[in-house]
């Protein structure tokens, strides 16, 4: 992957929303790749946690929407607690889902989900997936 | 003994096996369970945005609701809302600032401070009640039954709300034991399966669910134990699905740890609410001589 750095491709507003959001100093992460090695959906997601906090740092907002990382993330803390750094990678994530659903988009639009989906589901799994996933 | 008990949407609907194995096996150990009132719905996930304080309300909520009972302990058994109370309760006694904004955007309630324990029920059973106690009132030993322990991710992460200590995985074994069960060592214990994405990305959630039933069935283990409905979800009820796609390579029994508790305890089947989980569960406890066969 090659990525042309300027003054106009590093969006500094997006670091600066999403180190506000996540409340995380991305800027510690020295890309020893533990999140990566303990994620559970590595072999489902197009570009690794390492990889997104790599351009996290830089700033690229498109690019990084371009991947469903973060939407692929479930939230089981393990890149967090295995961060050398201390940085809290899954409140990363959460910003990145919460800073694309502000601008009024869903990932799952509930009225399209089939009856039966609904039905079987535990509500725990409809609140949590509604809660990560629609704005 | 009695303690207040926050059940939480699922027990009352889908994981009814959960509850009411818990509250029959609970007072058969000298516990009445005593259900909040009014409680409402904890939210399921933790608010992770410095921004977002809204989501916080409700479980805090709750915790006002404990407070109000005059307790100031509150049992939780699905793992999911013992997270979300936990951190909401740690964030209502730690951040100061978060903490006045909170209680001031709720003014028609009493200010909350963290002042309520908020314990899951397996460390209930550890702390309170003790493994000597849960022996003593064994009946039907489940002598030599090989069980995977499985945690899932939101009992032990993050470090701040663990039931016990990080990497110990002692709890589980523990409580097995004291059941007469062997516990069985797998590698996937704490590994997530796949959680809410059985909503937004199915086939993701349920490779992950797939990785852990292999790891278990690797180990093994002729059963699986959780406390969480949503992965009982991932690892139970879709097993039919994942043995039809050919991606799972045999069944994997899975029973909430309340349900084995209520067998051992020698309670009626009845209330296991057995016919909730998955039928081959059932026929599993069955040929093993736990369940009556008819």
């Amino acid at each position: 992957m090659t990525i042309k750095l300027s003054t106009k491709t590093v969006e500094k507003d997006f670091i600066k929303k999403l180190r506000e959001v996540s409340g995380q100093n991305i800027f510690t992460c020295m890309q020893c790749g533990m999140c990566t090695g303990s994620c559970p959906m590595t072999e489902q997601i197009d570009a690794s946690p390492r990889r997104i906090m790599r351009m996290v740092q830089y700033g690229l907002e498109e690019k990084i929407c371009e991947y469903k990382t973060f939407w692929t993330c479930a939230s089981c803390y393990n890149c967090s607690v295995n961060c050398p750094r201390g940085i809290d990678i899954a409140r990363v994530m959460e910003s990145l889902r919460l800073l694309m659903l502000r601008r009024n988009t869903d990932y799952v639009t509930i009225c399209e989900l089939p009856k039966e989906t609904v039905e079987e589901m535990p509500q725990i799994a409809l609140v949590s997936g509604f809660r990560k996933m629609t704005s | 003994m009695k303690t207040t008990y926050y059940p939480g949407c699922t027990l009352k609907t889908k994981a009814r096996n959960l509850e009411d194995s818990a509250i029959a096996s609970m007072a058969a150990l000298g516990v009445e369970l005593e259900e909040l009132p009014r409680w409402n719905c904890c939210g399921a996930v933790h608010s992770l945005a410095d921004d977002d304080l809204i989501h916080h309300v409700a479980p805090v909520r709750d915790l006002i609701r404990v407070l109000e009972t005059g307790s100031r302990q509150v049992v939780t058994l699905c793992s999911m809302c013992y997270n979300t109370l936990a951190r909401a309760n740690l964030l209502m006694r730690e951040d100061e600032e978060k903490r006045k904004t909170i209680n001031s955007f709720m003014d028609e309630e009493i200010d909350y401070h963290g002042e309520v324990e908020v314990l899951h029920l397996l460390g209930f059973l550890r702390d309170k009640i003790g493994w000597d106690r849960v022996r003593e009132k064994i009946k039907v030993s489940l002598d030599g039954l090989k069980v995977a322990p499985y945690y899932g991710c939101t009992l032990l992460r993050p470090r701040e709300v663990s039931i016990e200590p990080p990497g110990s995985f002692a709890l589980l074994n523990e409580f097995l034991r004291a059941l007469g069960a062997i516990p069985v060592p797998f590698s996937a214990a704490s590994t997530c399966c796949g959680s809410y994405q059985i909503l937004g990305n199915p086939a993701a959630a349920l490779q992950a669910s797939t990785g852990i039933l292999e790891a278990a069935l690797r180990s093994g283990a002729e059963a699986m134990v959780l406390s969480c409905p949503l992965c009982e979800f991932n690892l139970g009820k879709k097993q039919d699905t994942l043995l039809q796609e050919g991606a799972l390579s045999a069944r994997m029994p899975t029973f909430y740890f309340t349900q084995l508790l209520a067998i051992s305890l020698g309670l009626a089947p009845e209330t296991g609410r057995f016919e909730l989980n998955e039928p081959s569960s059932v026929e599993f406890l069955k040929t093993k001589g736990l369940v009556a066969s008819g």
